[in-house]
């Protein structure tokens, strides 16, 4: 039984990795960038949720309707302003200009929020619980959180395949010169990727606060579980990313249940052991 | 019956090289005319030079660009520690020891990262970095996560005044940085080296004309893991204390090395050279402001980046056509 | 002569240091289709490019109504109402085929055309409508590509080699729409290979070799002699 309620655990923390995943894979799909600093920008979305709260004494789920806003503003103006320079034939720019941000970032939280670690209070929600039989009981929050990944996910998946700016986006993954040629302006569309990543940053990024304390320094670890998400799951496929986070999940709360000292190291292996038998994924998307 | 032959050197590579043969001398007197405190900047600078320009030869060569070299820095110190504190092998004799343990383990680990394509490799090497740290904070024998520092009977071995001690460490830290630059200058005139340059290029071509680009990429990792174990065990035995958030430090192993090889010029190897030189100018005089030293370290290598994308090296050499080593490959017609 | 809708003055352009054209100088008037024809090589996709805003071109050297639109961003250019059928046709293999088409129209300038009458115009199309675009043959695939830009309710429509690549009757089957397009007030530059089609196609044809314009004239006043002269350059 107490392995049962590890599982399930791990599964509804998997939500919240395969979130971590999906803005950092919406990015790749659309303009082949791998955005090093993503950790980064969900802990400085878990800030601008800190300040949020602070300022205008808001819940921190209500703080969302600030931050996400705010996160997919950074995101659009970064993009257009710094880092579609970086975009190219050349993989050396992006990589080396999102690491130069990664720790700009990470050392700019430092100087200003310092390095202790905080925590942001979602009242009463935070202890409840629902009793689902058999002795188990799954938090209220944790759920919140799971159903928001899936919520994401969905909504990213819909909007992917549904609607003209999905359309945008998968026309500019697949060719991006016919593309321009076709009146889509490549700069605006990316910005737009970046400012939905971000967005998603955002959402991701205040349910960590939420959930634990957080640091200036925790972002690297944050990218590193969402990349593990996205090669678990098989690139370009968002189902398989939430399968993806739900797998690195459940590792970590098995590898804790072991031994404390084994929750991270768990989640690497369970990656490794992926990347060793299946480099694909689990789930790769096929394209016709 | 060949009538040409290929020419290395130009008048700027024969000047550039006796200058570093000069201050090869005079930085292996250096133990006589500077004092203890400037004698560890200058072995934690030559540490940098071949922190980085092994990175280059990853990066900017191979094509490989990682960001979690920490993992092979770590590793080196580890497994000095661990051969020293519990093997009892001579400190001196377990450096060595730590690169081919190092390279050792580079060979599957890169069996299983270069599965990742392109960016997603530079994540992977992440991955890998941090799983090293998480088991060195698992190895209880060497005090996991807490750290430990080097016994004294450990420490004397290498010799038995301090004064000598602080010389023996500073002259390998010399030696060091002179092999890895004469192995890089040394691969780059062979025909690997040519690969390599083909590579860096432009690979898809580089391909098309028979290099056979995984293999040399393999090896590259692979020696780059050797030399930067070594120059990692060297640090960490000068430092005599480690824990797996120093020995592992992204900060200090990755995003330094990598910020000095883009400032200085990356695929150049005079690009470490002149970034480790600027960094630790840099360091001097903004040392006291902590973690913005970092932020603006990270401004400047994206300006780089995006303005001077072949660094300030290569803003000298395409100017002036100076190259320090004697690398460039030009055709010289015998005269009969 | 009525006014030009698009004029190109003297127009050079360059791939790094190599000259791909020099000084073209067209005129295409409203309602007219002008043929490219030349060798491979002679710089005819070059000038389709630089008309689209995918080349880098002295700003005033392109005119379109007048105002100069050289080197403008291509998406741009869309807007103002140029737009190219590719060679080699280039859909978006992870669209479907009307996604496709909904790209080209997504800027939605106004116009006679959209979804219905391009299905008018290629009835297949609208029985494949839902399939993955690599799926359609390459005449189907090229009828995609012409419909896609049409969308965008262009006043001058580019069709780069059109019938590269296609069997001789799919060809006549796409040509035969051509008629149907232009009477909706469109202009049209089409470069082919198939001088022949060309001929049969174009008022008024301008011959490319190597990179400058080596004979133009009315298609019907034009003698096999002429063309194959200013063609091969003999």
């Amino acid at each position: 039984m107490e392995w049962l309620n590890t599982i399930l655990q791990g599964i509804l923390l998997g939500g919240l990795y395969a979130m971590f995943a999906a803005g950092l894979s919406l990015i790749f799909g659309v303009m082949r960038l791998v955005n090093i600093a993503h950790g980064d920008l969900i802990v400085l979305a878990a800030y601008v949720a800190l300040v949020a709260t602070q300022t205008l004494g808001i819940n921190p789920i209500v703080s969302l309707i600030v931050v996400v806003p705010v996160m997919a503003a950074i995101g659009y103006v970064l993009q257009r302003g710094l880092l579609n320079r970086t975009l190219g034939d050349d993989l050396l720019p992006p990589l080396l200009v999102t690491f130069g941000l990664s720790v700009i970032i990470q050392n700019g939280l430092l100087e200003i929020f310092t390095a202790d670690s905080v925590k942001l209070n979602a009242g009463a929600v935070e202890i409840q619980s629902i009793a689902v039989g058999g002795g188990l009981a799954l938090g209220v929050l944790p759920l919140i959180q799971f159903a928001l990944a899936i919520a994401v996910i969905g909504g990213l998946q819909w909007l992917f395949y549904r609607t003209a700016l999905g359309r945008a986006f998968r026309a500019t993954s697949d060719d991006q010169s016919v593309a321009q040629l076709m009146g889509l302006n490549n700069a605006h569309v990316f910005g737009l990727a970046m400012a939905l990543s971000l967005a998603i940053v955002a959402v991701a990024g205040v349910l960590l606060a939420v959930r634990a304390n957080f640091d200036p320094s925790m972002g690297p670890a944050r990218l590193i579980f969402g990349f593990e998400a996205v090669i678990i799951g098989g690139l370009g496929s968002m189902w398989g990313t939430l399968a993806g986070g739900i797998i690195i999940g459940v590792a970590q709360a098995i590898g804790a249940q072991i031994d404390p000292g084994w929750n991270l190291l768990a989640g690497h292996i369970a990656f490794l052991i992926v990347l060793a038998i299946r480099p694909q994924g689990l789930f790769p998307k096929v394209h016709g | 019956m060949s009538d040409f032959r290929v020419q290395h050197a130009s008048w700027s590579s024969r000047i550039g090289t006796t200058i570093v043969v000069l201050a090869f001398v005079a930085f292996a007197a250096a133990p006589w005319w500077a004092d203890r405190a400037n004698l560890r900047l200058l072995s934690e600078i030559f540490a940098y030079v071949a922190l980085a320009s092994l990175w280059n030869l990853l990066a900017g060569y191979a094509g490989l660009v990682s960001v979690g070299q920490q993992a092979y820095v770590g590793l080196g110190a580890y497994v000095l520690f661990g051969l020293a504190m519990l093997a009892g092998v001579h400190p001196l004799a377990a450096i060595p020891l730590a690169g081919i343990a190092a390279a050792i383990v580079a060979l599957p680990v890169a069996a299983l990262i270069f599965r990742l394509r392109g960016h997603y490799f530079a994540i992977g090497t992440w991955v890998v970095a941090e799983v090293f740290r998480l088991l060195a904070a698992q190895t209880t024998a060497l005090d996991g996560g807490s750290g430990t520092s080097l016994p004294a009977a450990v420490v004397v071995s290498i010799a038995s005044s301090r004064q000598m001690r602080e010389f023996t460490i500073y002259w390998i830290a010399l030696a060091q940085v002179a092999v890895v630059l004469f192995a890089i200058v040394w691969l780059l005139r062979s025909r690997y080296g040519l690969a390599l340059t083909a590579i860096r290029d432009n690979e898809l071509g580089a391909r098309s004309n028979g290099v056979d680009v995984a293999r040399i990429k393999y090896c590259v990792y692979v020696a780059v893991a050797f030399g930067t174990a070594m120059v990692g065990a060297l640090i960490f035995l000068q430092k005599i204390r480690i824990s797996p958030d120093t020995a592992f430090s992204v900060n200090d192993w990755t995003a330094f090395v990598i910020f000095i090889t883009v400032i200085g010029g990356i695929g150049r190897i005079e690009g470490p050279i002149i970034g480790t030189v600027i960094f630790f100018l840099l360091r001097q005089t903004l040392a006291d402001l902590g973690a913005i030293y970092l932020l603006i370290l990270g401004v400047v290598a994206i300006a780089v980046m995006l303005k001077a994308p072949k660094g300030l090296w290569g803003l000298i050499a395409d100017r002036y056509g100076w190259q320090v080593f004697p690398l460039e490959r030009r055709l010289v017609i015998n005269k009969r | 002569m009525p006014d030009p809708i698009l004029e190109l003055r003297d127009l050079d352009a360059h791939y790094g240091d190599f000259q791909a054209l020099f000084g073209v100088s067209m005129r295409v008037a409203e309602g007219e289709v002008v043929a490219v024809i030349g060798a491979n090589g002679a710089g005819k996709s070059t000038l389709l490019k630089c008309i689209a805003g995918a080349m880098p071109v002295r700003h005033n050297a392109i005119q379109l109504y007048g105002v100069s639109i050289g080197g403008d961003p291509a998406h741009d250019v869309v807007s103002r109402g140029i737009a190219l059928v590719p060679e080699g046709r280039r859909l978006f293999p992870s669209l479907s085929v009307e996604e496709n088409l909904l790209i080209g129209g997504q800027l939605g300038r106004k116009g006679p055309w959209n979804l219905k009458r391009v299905y008018e115009l290629f009835p297949v199309l609208e029985e494949r409508r839902h399939q993955p675009a690599p799926s359609l043959s390459g005449g189907q695939q090229q009828m995609v590509a012409i419909g896609r830009a049409l969308m965008a309710n262009p006043r001058l429509l580019l069709c780069d080699e059109i019938s590269l690549g296609l069997a001789p009757i799919v060809i006549r089957d796409i040509y035969a729409r051509i008629p149907a397009i232009v009477a909706e007030g469109l202009s049209l530059i089409i470069v082919e290979q198939d001088v022949v089609q060309a001929l049969k196609t174009a008022r008024y044809v301008y011959c490319l070799q190597e990179g400058r314009v080596a004979l133009q004239g009315e298609a019907k006043a034009l003698t096999r002699e002429k063309i194959s002269a200013a063609y091969f350059g003999v």
